[in-house]
């Protein structure tokens, strides 16, 4: 049992803290108004805020820093799960837009399942971010039964012929490909009949409509395949392995759960309600409201802890399975939660949106509450999370 | 990071395990609930022979020369079993107050007969009206020609009634007036010093413990008169962590019996399991015990590492407190009827995650405490 970094992963932690806050204006949280946890708000709208983000991409490429787990035969550096971690954690703590379909599941999915050619094509351009990706998975009906997709992709010569739907498109109309699983065999086994493809956005027949989230973002969309002609070289891995990959993959993704974010975000609470006062009295000396940014305090080093195993199990050549699952579950509630926390804080000036109304954090809260309604529900429902932790990890018995 | 065991410790775990399925089963625990020593003395001597009680006793005093890490994994041991009798309250209290404050003399002539078993002790603490911490302690302590004469009422004393030495804490004039308290080696044998057994819901030993101007020699006052309060404070905190230890036990025994009864039990037709309803409170519990067991250890691994640990112990006690009731209750819920019956153990651990709640601070207490350091 250890509780403390090596020597290694301290000097690393502080690298990535000293290029963050080089890289970063401090003011960045503003900018970037995402909510620990949820799906929604993502990438920030402003066209200064975008400028920034793209420069910062350009800053991880030049370190080397979009791809610190990847072999080194790759470009990457070959450095631990655990260092990821903590890559990921100093990200998230300083909302860095550093997130990425591309080089967090695409490139790592490739990496283990891909052809020779699939490296060649795709891995290059993934590490220097030249293209970005979308996640063409759920469809309206296939979305906790991920299984049941309906999507289908027809061999026909060098290439497949793509039918069908995907939703909850996350930024396929600002990204450039699909990571799409679509069925290949239609009599096949429902899990041994599906394949995983990119699919670029500008081939004929793809059409986007946009789908505005609960804050009226533009960031989820319908997109429809009719005849889309892929080449088959686009095939990742082999065929009607997809579903597979797709499980497998969950390894990268499991540390993709923003946890500094977190932390962030009880920091600026807890730094307003120090200096903040309710009806006259200081609102730190409000015992209902100690209690709660004690128990947010609380929740947090879980989340931390339960991270920070997953990844030390990774390092094992662990497969967290029911680990993650309970990260996922554990860091989502907490999306809901700290949102919980902020609104009863603030009470009625939580409602507050913009910054000359007077609202506190420039209405970070009241937009929060709203975004983390997608914590619980996006990627695996908490519901499917306990699923996954009581059959896959206790072995009681399906129905 | 590493959230597993050593090979070292894995062997305390199994041995602890395999000697506690064999020597003291849960049905001890409810054999001896009525007993009103509660343990059983010659398992008391077993577990002395095997080093448990000295386990982070230097080996130069007869001890193991262990850490506080291993003294956790045995509590945990303890904790999975409902085990009784007065080895919390003689090792986790008693020894690591003499580790931690003791001059050598006291060293050398406590931790031997500690660790070989030989002594029992208990900490008194709590006073009518005094709440969790260190507060509104009213025991006095005062200068008496070349001792001190001690004074007051104290209630939870764990085992008091069987033990050799009570550890007493008390302020004095001085205290009063803005000095700092005392910790007093009390014999309990002393005709001034009154025990009288408390009736609680846990079977758990407890009495309340008259002082009656108890005479103490100058050689029985641990650390420098008047200035134990950060001692005191360390021993708290040691005393939550250890709490969690014995806690993560019951609870993970707690989780592992309901699991297993849910897989075996059927109804409809059906094992019970297959419902989403139980397999969602099971998936609950576990996120529950891994938590308890993360934060437990983290604070036991700095306490043993002598790195602070004042705010680890006081999260590992919140959640750690929240979560044995939450667990315990489901243990219940999905063992259904027999499962509040007396001949069933499901109560044995309902019970005693309450005791071990209210000992050293519940959750609310530990969150203020968490929340001193977050707001100010």
């Amino acid at each position: 049992m250890e509780f403390q970094f090596t020597e290694r992963e301290t000097a690393f932690e502080a690298e990535v803290e000293k290029f963050l806050k080089a890289a970063l204006p401090e003011d960045w949280p503003e900018h970037a108004r995402q909510w620990p946890g949820g799906y929604g708000a993502l990438e920030p709208e402003s066209k200064e805020a975008k400028k920034i983000a793209g420069e910062f991409n350009q800053k991880l490429v030049e370190k080397g820093w979009t791809t610190i787990s990847w072999p080194k035969a790759f470009g990457g550096k070959a450095y631990s799960n655990m260092e990821q971690a903590i890559f990921d954690e100093r990200m998230s703590y300083y909302h860095a837009p550093a997130f990425s379909i591309a080089t967090g599941i695409a490139g790592p999915t490739i990496l283990k399942f891909g052809t020779d050619e699939n490296k060649q094509d795709w891995l290059p351009k993934i590490a220097n971010k030249e293209i970005e990706m979308w996640l063409g998975y759920s469809e309206p009906n296939a979305g906790s039964d991920l299984a049941g997709i309906q999507t289908t992709a027809v061999r026909d010569g060098d290439a497949y012929i793509i039918n069908g739907q995907k939703t909850w498109s996350t930024k396929a109309h600002t990204a450039d490909c699909a990571w799409l699983i679509a069925r290949t065999d239609p009599q096949g086994h429902r899990h041994k009949s599906i394949s995983l493809f990119v699919v670029d956005n500008q081939t004929p027949g793809i059409t986007i409509r946009p789908l505005n989230n609960i804050l009226g973002i533009h960031s989820f969309n319908e997109v429809f395949f009719d005849n889309v002609r892929v080449p088959r070289r686009n095939l990742i891995g082999q065929e009607n392995m997809g579903f597979y990959y797709l499980m497998t993959a969950l390894d990268f993704e499991r540390l993709m759960v923003g946890v500094g974010a977190f932390k962030r975000g009880l920091e600026r609470l807890t730094g307003f309600v120090r200096q903040a006062e309710r009806d006259g009295s200081p609102l730190g000396r409000n015992a209902a409201v100690r209690q709660r940014l004690a128990d947010i305090a609380v929740r947090i080093e879980v989340a931390y802890l339960f991270f920070w195993r997953t990844a030390s199990m990774l390092d094992k050549g662990l497969v967290p399975s029911v680990e993650s699952s309970a990260l996922k579950l554990v860091t989502t509630e907490l999306s809901r939660k700290l949102a919980d926390v902020y609104m009863e804080v603030l009470g009625p000036y939580g409602q507050l949106l913009r910054d000359e109304d007077g609202a506190p954090f420039n209405g970070l809260a009241p937009r929060g509450y709203l975004d983390c309604i997608s914590a619980t529900i996006g990627a695996g429902t908490s519901e499917i999370q306990r699923n996954i932790i009581s059959m896959r990890g206790l072995g009681l018995p399906a129905r | 990071m590493d959230f597993e065991l050593t090979k070292e410790q894995k062997i305390i775990r199994s041995s602890a395990r395999e000697f506690l399925r064999k020597e003291c089963p849960v049905s001890l625990m409810r054999e001896l609930k009525d007993d009103p020593n509660g343990y059983d003395p010659a398992l008391w001597r077993k577990m002395a022979d095997l080093g448990w009680h000295g386990i982070m006793i230097p080996e130069a005093c007869n001890g193991m020369g262990g850490s506080f890490l291993d003294l956790a994994i045995l509590l945990e041991a303890m904790g999975e079993v409902c085990c009784p009798g007065p080895f919390f309250s003689s090792i986790v209290m008693g020894a690591t107050s003499i580790l931690r404050a003791g001059s050598d003399a006291q060293k050398q002539n406590l931790l031997p007969r500690l660790a070989s078993g030989e002594l029992i002790c208990s900490m008194a603490l709590t006073e009518p009206g005094n709440w969790y911490g260190l507060d509104n302690i009213h025991t006095r302590l005062d200068p008496d020609g070349d001792g001190f004469i001690l004074n007051g009422n104290k209630l939870f004393v764990e085992n008091a009634h069987i033990s050799d030495l009570i550890l007493c804490v008390a302020g004095s004039e001085e205290a009063v007036a803005g000095g700092g308290l005392s910790l007093a080696l009390v014999d309990r044998k002393n005709p001034g010093v009154r025990c009288t057994p408390l009736e609680t819901l846990s079977f758990e030993k407890h009495c309340r413990v008259v002082f009656d101007n108890v005479r103490i020699p100058r050689e029985n006052i641990l650390g420098a008169f008047g200035a134990a309060g950060k001692t005191a404070e360390y021993l708290l905190e040691v005393g939550a962590v250890g709490k969690c230890a014995e806690m993560v036990g019951g609870i993970g025994a707690v989780f592992e019996k309901t699991v297993s009864h849910a897989k075996n039990r059927k109804q409809f037709g059906k094992s019970i399991g297959s419902f989403q309803a139980v397999q969602h409170h099971c998936a609950n519990m576990e996120v529950d015990v891994d938590g308890a067991r993360f934060l437990t250890y983290q604070a036991a691994w700095k306490i043993a590492k002598g790195i602070p640990a004042a705010m680890d112990a006081s999260m590992a006690k919140a959640w750690t407190s929240e979560a044995a009731r939450r667990v315990t209750a489901l243990g219940h819920q999905i063992h259904g009827a027999i499962s509040f019956c007396e001949e069933h153990d499901m109560h044995l651990f309902y019970r005693k995650a309450k005791a071990c709640e209210t000992a050293f601070g519940d959750g609310g207490f530990h969150l203020e405490k968490i929340a001193g350091n977050l707001v100010s």
